[in-house]
């Protein structure tokens, strides 16, 4: 089948942070490049979820003037507290005993998604081409296997794979370089780092899955420019987690909760226990009489230095959290995802100019703060599977004594979907039952996203093996597809005694948690029709 | 034959609606907006009658802010030929839409005049009726169906009892319901070949015409959120609350 093709210079994958500054400085190093910028989302921002608190350093880069330049950048971090959590009690740890990285009163408590839609306008403005409801569903390859570009998702194609009347075709975009910056598993960045064995002599990749709800909350409780982690409570000793609550402008305040996904147990479901960390004594005092305005979740990046693959490649970038560049210890990954889509532009500029090889990047790369930055938070969050304590311990040591110039580097042992145990040898966690006060239902909290996807189209969850989750997951892992899901799209349903996988792909919310922690890696995300998804606002 | 399209932003129908703390309205910051779904059953239906050679322009008119203009983009990138943006500011009744579309329409001077039956934010369900009263054109509201004929429209109506088929005289407005068609998707390369199209803006002032509002709004609010249910043992416990509790009978 034939389909239409679009040249450009610069194709890039993904309105994201990373995406986005790859474009804006692109066009500041040469404004007659042609750029053009594939968002999956109906809209920039729509799909990004974030904390955040935002470390500036990437932006003064590229836009030295952006206070002059109406960003969402407002909210001044005023105050840290840092608790620790027992199933009633708390603990306050003194912020100056807190390591650098985790200080941030330099920072400022942002909507991720506001922030992408800002700088969505500055490169508008720049003239980078942006279209959202448009995602890249296929990577295109040149005769000598370097990246051509890629094809977007077909559109009006009927459930059973047939056309519809609305049918129309995908088109070709290709550049002399595409750079994919898709966020974390990334479904094309994934087929890349195995197609140029991109992580080869890596650690594997670790990840983790936040959860955000943004509350209105009484005017009493909230103190604009807070900012708050927990450790501890609800989580057990050996499973890596905390929340954030970061309290933004308008009585409003960003709630959430990471946990981990090497976890071990099939039982434990990471909404639940989000779920349940809202009605510690510490957490319901504050959010007491407020109302939940909103809610989504999304993996993140975790592995860092020893886990990031390599970032060039025959006629493409990977960059932003596609790649990892996320800062663990730090909890920040958008300045990073920001500095390497920089570091691209710098790249790609040098490439199209003075026909420098694309791997320049590793050498701009390794003499850049980013290099710094990671290099220096590498032994953290490997030191957690020692289990919390000893992973504070060690973490203490690591950053406030010897700032991360330790002389060796901890290795991560095990990729997400390996880690989990049988269900007969874990214990079974009874989660209490939702109070619709502050505590709810999948279902009421999928419906706050905002997610769609247009019905009568391709199931857009792949199965490798349609058999495999009743045959085998269900039975030795009790599927903890049920649990790890946070949008309820898969189901375990008894139909006349014999037991039914079902997915409820239209609740998707695009986390890619399935694609991480299907312990046989059965599930496969691939991009749905254009448009569909969450509609987060200022997630 | 010329074709005059008005298509509307709303709030994504996919969105959670939510009041503003003081009632003064709903929350509109950083809420992604969509066009008016009924209205893209409109642009599809022009776009289908230009394919079909019967007619030759199709223009899209929106009334609003500056990025209202998002919408008559869309419409362009479907196959709308020219957009108009009538430039205003604050919320407009649907009296004050009809006053400035037949000022358009005065101007452009369409043989049609479709739009989607109703907005999916205020529901008013006017603006055509109103629009079709001040240019006194015959209207079909509600439509499922569209013939062209030489001088006149079959039209089938979604009504309460059924189909209903009439067929009136152009010049004529037509309100058009989702079963009209399955509106298309905009293609990238038609979505940048739309970014090039002219669109006309008009400052609402410049029309000369009255568009105070006629409606004070008091008040917005949530509806009642609806209590649980409760199951019953039998029939003569239900008829026991029905009588009882619920006091209906």
């Amino acid at each position: 089948m034939s389909r239409e093709s679009m040249e450009y210079d610069v194709v890039i994958i993904g309105g994201g942070p990373s995406g986005l500054s790859t474009a804006i400085k692109l066009k500041q190093l040469d404004p007659n490049l042609n750029i053009c910028l594939l968002e999956k989302a109906s809209e920039i921002g729509a799909h990004i979820l974030s904390g955040n608190v935002f470390e500036t350093r990437a932006l003064d880069e590229l836009l030295p003037n952006w206070r002059e330049l109406n960003s969402p950048i407002k909210t001044k971090v005023t105050k840290e507290k840092f608790l620790f959590l027992g199933k009633t009690k708390s603990l306050s740890w003194p912020t100056w005993l807190l390591p650098a990285v985790q200080q941030n009163h330099k920072n400022y408590i942002i909507s991720l998604a506001n922030l992408c839609r800002w700088l969505a306008e500055q490169a508008e403005n720049l003239g980078v081409e942006i279209f959202p409801g448009f995602p890249a569903s296929e990577v295109l390859y040149n005769d000598d296997g370097s990246v051509r570009g890629v094809a977007t998702q077909d559109m009006g194609i009927d459930k059973e794979g047939n056309k519809k009347d609305s049918f129309e075709p995908g088109i070709e975009l290709l550049g002399k370089v595409t750079v994919f910056a898709e966020g974390c598993r990334g479904h094309l960045g994934k087929e890349l780092i195995q197609k140029f064995d991109l992580n080869k002599g890596k650690d594997p990749q670790q990840y983790g899955i936040g959860f955000k709800e943004i509350w209105e909350i009484d005017e009493n409780n909230h103190e604009e420019g807070l900012v708050m982690h927990t450790a501890g409570w609800p989580l057990d000793n050996s499973t890596y987690g905390g929340s954030f609550m970061y309290h933004a402008e308008n009585k409003q305040i960003f709630l959430g909760y990471v946990i981990g996904l090497d976890y071990k147990n099939p039982h434990l479901s990471p909404y639940d226990e989000f779920q349940r960390f809202k009605t510690h004594p510490a957490i319901k005092k504050i959010i007491k009489g407020g109302k939940r305005i909103s809610y989504g979740a999304r993996a993140l990046i975790e592995g860092g230095f020893q886990s990031l693959p390599q970032m060039f490649m025959p006629g493409a970038l990977l960059v932003g959290c596609d790649a990892g560049t996320l800062n663990m210890p730090k909890i920040k990954g958008s300045h990073t995802a920001m500095k390497s889509g920089m570091i691209a532009a710098e790249t790609i500029n040098e490439h199209l100019k003075e026909n420098k090889d694309l791997s320049i990047f590793d050498q701009k790369f390794k003499s850049s703060w980013l290099y710094k930055e990671l290099f220096e938070a590498r032994n953290v969050k490997p030191s957690f599977s020692w289990g919390l304590i000893l992973g504070i311990i060690f973490t203490g040591i690591d950053q406030i004594l010897f700032r991360g110039k330790l002389p060796f580097t901890l290795k991560h042992k095990h990729a997400d979907h390996e880690t989990l145990k049988p269900a007969k040898d874990m214990p079974k966690i009874d989660y209490p039952k939702y109070d619709n006060v502050l505590t709810f239902d999948k279902t009421s909290s999928v419906y706050l996203t905002g997610t769609n996807h247009a019905d009568n189209q391709p199931v857009h969850l792949k199965l490798k093996d349609p058999n495999l989750p009743i045959n085998y997951t269900l039975e030795k892992f009790d599927e903890p597809a049920q649990r790890y899901c946070p949008a309820g799209v898969y189901e375990v349903q008894k139909e006349n005694d014999v037991n039914k996988f079902v997915i409820n792909s239209q609740n998707c919310i695009h986390c890619k948690t399935c694609d991480i922690k299907e312990p046989s890696q059965n599930i496969v995300w691939v991009t749905p029709e254009g448009g569909g998804g969450p509609k987060y606002g200022n997630m | 034959m010329k074709i005059l399209v008005a298509v509307k932003r709303v709030i994504d129908y996919n969105v959670q609606i939510r009041i503003k703390e003081d009632g003064s309205g709903v929350v509109t910051d950083n809420v992604k907006m969509s066009t008016n779904p009924p209205d893209d059953n409109a642009i599809e239906e022009a776009v289908k009658i230009k394919e079909a050679g019967k007619a030759t322009e199709i223009v899209a008119i929106t009334v609003g802010e500056v990025k209202a203009q998002e919408t008559v983009r869309k419409a362009l990138a479907v196959g709308a030929d020219k957009g108009i943006h009538v430039k205003t500011e604050g919320a407009l009744e649907p009296l004050a839409i009809s006053k400035i579309i037949q000022k358009i329409v005065e101007k452009e001077k369409p043989d049609l005049v479709f739009m989607g039956k109703q907005a999916i934010d205020d529901d008013c369900n006017q603006t055509g009726q109103m629009l079709s009263a001040l240019l006194n054109w015959p209207q079909a509201t509600f439509a499922s169906k569209i013939e062209i004929k030489d001088t006149s429209l079959e039209v089938t109506r979604e009504i309460d009892e059924g189909l209903e088929t009439i067929e009136i005289n152009t010049p004529a407005i037509v309100t058009c319901d989702l079963r009209l068609n399955e509106p298309r998707y905009a293609s990238l390369p038609n979505i940048m070949k739309a970014k090039k199209k002219p669109i006309e803006e008009i400052n609402v002032s410049d029309l000369g015409i009255d568009i105070t509002p006629r409606i004070e709004q008091l008040k917005v609010e949530e509806p009642p959120k609806r209590k649980a249910g409760i199951k019953v043992a039998n029939v003569a416990e239900l008829v026991q609350k029905l009588k009882n509790e619920a006091k209906v009978i």
